[in-house]
């Protein structure tokens, strides 16, 4: 274990937050609270010493990472992120217990949008802006954007994105690391700017257009309204669903198109699952919705965001859907389980990943009725390798495993057996609302510290794809010599 | 700039290395996914799995976007059919590992032009080639030449006795009349580019830059270099040895081969008949006593196996052998065999690397005054380049000692024309020159660079 290159880093990312704390400071300013401005004052200001001080502390020439010491890193990285971010929150008292405000920070960083506010509209607009912020960082990775603005980094950085990016496989764009991360944040940066510009010829006011195109990008969902985007127009809705849509496929292909390779951009079998899937959603609910809303438009755009919203794992809604029958909100569990596109900002299991199992259980099936058949498992044009195929398998069991065991712990609560289980699926797919006393037009305030501390980590894990998480946690990684 | 290599084997693996540490972008192409999935996390590289003479792998590594395409693998004419269609569909300059003996230089010209490829190399004769030039001077520990031999870089290591110990570079200089310069000192790992002031010892190892016949006067006058060599011993009869073993017998060099495989001690003497062919296990200290260990000049230990290489070569140093030659093909022996106490280690993927890393920085400066050669010596620490001077080089008619160089830089070496010069502070630098620069720290790519 390289000690001082796992803290070294950890201190540039620190430092780093520091900087994007730099956002919210500016808009408190603009708002003239002085309150919130102080608070990430402090805040920029203790984080920035500390990590100079182990930046200082941790220097070292050997920049040699492994597999395990990028994982640490990450897991590392994203945990003080959480937990430094949180500071604001509880000094500026918007948000008065740690747990909360910790809470709040790993939900906004793992894109998982879930709140513990009961009153969002008594928020500063600062530390909204930092709520938001943390969607947008957190989407793409901070790692990833690390990488991408810091010179000179390990020739083994792979390790580092390989534990921070998710999906199955992950690729280059380019051949530097450096250039790919560029190339990713370049992208995700001209799309958000251009939903801003959407929004804003709406008629939605500047901070809703960026907040909100904030959240969308990182398909996290925090809003700014206790009733998220019900209270908008019909535009706004249609333009935010659309978005979200955008920013649950797969980053590879955007660069594909600008790169004129749109053909092959087009021959994606990700890409059409996931509008496959979509598309059946959005025809089963609203033909399920039916006579429930006046029009039959009004019907479909609120089928067609909500579904927009659970399968990328944001999180907005338009409607209480915890008052939809139980045929609708079944289809948004199951969505809650396939997730987005991987290579995009989204959570769940990845469509790759829900095509691949699927896969591998239709060569199972032929196989056994034919035992000598011999068959590989094609994905996107290519033979996939045996060990990619038993790491999905593997990455679904514990996947599963995980979910039970939020559920089990979280049970502990005096709430109903569909609250508890809805909110251990959509802490740990990343995507806010769940059903019952979790609702999206409610909150998870009524919880334990102890649970809000415990399902933060579960978005965390979720986010990062258990393996880093699990493997921070492992003793054995930090232990000294081979055991 | 965008490179591709195709074959990521130990010399695939060592450009790429090369080539990343200088920042560019290299995509490598093997069919092996193993390999592949190795380069990716050690080496900040993109890697695309399958044949490199489908055109659809080529695209997809977009050859037509890149400026320098490598082929290394281990067959010839793959290479060479890699390159060709790398070079139609649009890669700017091709480089075909080709090597086979039987290829020889008329028939390689032909398929050059033929095939349109920028280079084609042979590490295996560029390996021999520096064996050689290393068994001409023995006791040097390496040995470059630059500008078609005008001027010669030789890397020695002082004996505690030497007659240098003790003296300061500008004393020497004055002492012995020849025209030279000290342009690299390692002392106790470190290595620096010394000023006239800089006192030698014992123990150090240097790299003397003068012409070819300046260095034998020098190195006649002050007994820095053994009696010529005129046997040498080569262990293991691989394709390096055939054509180290051919440009010696053309020296007049006596050749004793030994090799354990019958099959290919009857090739080796069928190509080379005067050369001695003993088959018999090279390993054994009994049969090396028996073909004279003790009397060879020279010792050349290669073999396919790198520990075995190290360990003879240990115990023919014992034997008091005047120059042993190592061959090591896996870098991280490199240090502990000089931790041993081996001094002369031929690397073939070094060379190669060293060779490719120059190619890609001359063609990423094809304007101005770029690197015709570039060497590395002291382990990598220090380089010495060759540019030639373009009309746009801004510090012309300027002596040098009025330039403003940056540390840790030497001009060691100025051509004009013919006439090789060995610089002093009045020289100046023409547009057209030559001009031979050690760097240590600075990675150089074009001779605006020297100045601070």
């Amino acid at each position: 274990m390289n000690y001082k290159m796992v803290f070294g880093t950890v201190g540039t990312i620190m430092r780093i937050e520091a900087l994007l704390m730099l956002v919210p400071l500016i808009t408190a300013l603009i708002y003239r609270e002085a309150g919130t401005a102080v608070a990430f004052g402090i805040t920029v200001a203790a984080a920035f010493i500390f990590s100079l001080l182990l930046s200082y502390l941790c220097r070292t020439k050997n920049q040699t990472i492994y597999a395990k010491d990028g994982f640490a890193i990450v897991s590392l990285a994203w945990i003080i992120l959480s937990a430094v971010g949180a500071l604001p929150f509880v000094i500026s008292g918007d948000i008065t217990s740690y747990a909360d405000a910790f809470f709040e920070t790993a939900s906004g960083f793992t894109t998982t949008g879930a709140s513990i506010l009961r009153d969002v509209e008594s928020m500063s607009y600062g530390c909204l802006m930092w709520r938001s912020f943390t969607h947008w960082v957190g989407g793409m990775g901070v790692l990833v954007f690390v990488m991408a603005f810091i010179p000179n980094l390990a020739d083994r950085s792979i390790h580092i994105m390989r534990a921070e990016v998710p999906g199955p496989v992950v690729g280059k764009l380019v051949p530097r690391i450096r250039d790919t991360a560029k190339v990713l944040y370049i992208i995700y940066a001209a799309m958000t700017a251009v939903q801003v510009v959407l929004l804003l010829v709406g008629g939605n006011t500047l901070f809703d257009s960026i907040v909100h195109s904030l959240g969308t990008a990182g398909t996290g969902g925090f809003g700014i309204k206790g009733d998220s985007l019900a209270g908008y127009s019909a535009y706004t809705q249609w333009v935010t669903a659309i978005f979200m849509l955008m920013f649950g496929i797969n980053f590879n292909l955007y660069y594909l198109i600008l790169m004129r390779k749109a053909k092959s951009a087009v021959r994606s079998t990700d890409l059409w699952t996931y509008i496959g899937i979509g598309g059946v959603s959005i025809i089963l609910i609203t033909a399920n919705l039916r006579g429930l809303y006046p029009t039959l438009s009004e019907t479909v755009r609120h089928a067609v965001f909500q579904v927009a919203s659970i399968i990328t794992t944001t999180g907005y809604s338009t409607v209480d859907f915890n008052l939809w029958p139980g045929f609708s909100k079944a289809v948004l569990l199951i969505l809650m389980f396939i997730g987005g596109c991987a290579g995009s900002t989204a959570g769940g299991l990845k469509i790759s990943r829900v095509v691949i199992l699927f896969k591998t259980i239709v060569r199972e099936v032929k196989q056994t009725i034919s035992p000598r058949s011999v068959s590989v498992i094609n994905y996107e044009g290519k033979e996939l390798e045996k060990r990619t195929v038993s790491a999905v398998a593997v990455y679904f069991a514990l996947y599963i495993f995980c979910i039970l065991a939020v559920f089990l712990v979280i049970s502990f609560e005096p709430f109903d057996l569909e609250t508890n289980f809805s909110v251990a699926v959509s802490c740990f797919n990343n995507i806010g609302p769940a059903f019952g006393a979790a609702g999206p037009m409610a909150s998870y305030a009524d919880y334990s510290a102890f649970s809000k501390v415990f399902l933060a980590f579960a978005m965390l894990f979720g986010r990062l794809e258990i393996f880093p998480m699990l493997i921070f946690f492992n003793p054995r990684t930090w232990a000294s010599s081979q055991r | 700039m965008k490179i591709i290599i195709v074959g990521c084997g130990k010399i695939g693996t060592t450009i790429i290395a090369n080539l990343v540490s200088e920042g560019h972008d290299v995509v490598g192409i093997d069919s092996d996914p193993a390999v592949i999935s190795n380069l990716t996390d050690l080496y900040d590289v993109m890697c695309v799995c399958g044949n490199g003479v489908d055109c659809d792998v080529l695209a997809e590594a977009d050859v037509d976007k890149c400026e320098l395409f490598v082929s290394v693998t281990g067959s010839d004419e793959f290479n060479m059919l890699s390159c060709y269609l790398a070079g139609k569909m649009g890669a700017k300059n091709t480089i075909a590992r080709i090597r086979n003996p039987e290829y020889n230089d008329k028939s390689l010209g032909f398929m050059r032009n033929e095939l349109e490829l920028s280079d084609s190399i042979n590490p295996e004769q560029l390996c021999a080639r520096e064996i050689y030039n290393i068994l001409k001077f023995p006791g040097a520990v390496g040995i470059e030449t630059f500008s078609a031999r005008k001027f010669e870089l030789l890397e020695i290591r002082l004996k505690p006795d030497s007659p240098f110990d003790g003296t300061s570079l500008a004393e020497l200089r004055r002492k012995f009349q020849a025209k030279f310069l000290v342009c690299a000192v390692e002392r106790d790992g470190v290595a620096i580019i010394p000023d006239g002031s800089f006192v030698l010892r014992g123990g150090d190892r240097i790299g003397i830059t003068a012409t070819p016949s300046e260095l034998s006067k020098l190195l006649r006058e002050t007994g820095l270099l053994q009696k010529k060599t005129r046997s040498v011993m080569i262990l293991g009869a691989s394709t390096t040895a055939f054509y180290l073993a051919k440009r010696l017998i053309d020296a007049g060099i006596s050749v004793k081969v030994i090799e354990i495989s019958r099959e290919r001690c009857e090739e080796f003497s069928r190509k080379l008949p005067s050369v001695t062919v003993i088959c018999g296990d090279g390993a054994s200290a009994e049969l090396l006593m028996e073909e004279g260990i003790d009397s060879a000049d020279a010792f050349v230990s290669m073999t396919g196996l790198a520990e075995q290489n190290i360990l003879i070569s240990c115990l023919a140093a014992s034997r008091n052998v005047p120059s042993v030659i190592t061959k090591i093909n896996r870098s991280e022996l490199i240090s502990m065999a000089e931790k041993m106490g081996l001094e002369s280690i031929i690397s073939t993927k070094k060379i190669v690397g060293d060779l490719i890393t120059g190619y890609a920085r001359a063609l990423q400066n094809s304007i101005g005054s770029s690197v015709e050669t570039l060497y590395k010596l002291m382990d990598g620490s220090v380089e010495a380049l060759e540019f030639s001077v373009q009309s746009d080089f801004e510090y012309t008619n300027i002596p040098l000692k009025d330039m403003k160089l940056r540390k840790n830089i030497l001009i060691a070496g100025i051509i004009r024309g013919n006439t090789p010069i060995i610089p002093a502070g009045s020289d100046i630098i023409l547009p057209g020159d030559k001009v031979v620069v050690f760097a240590s720290g600075t990675r150089l790519s074009v001779l605006s660079d020297i100045m601070a």
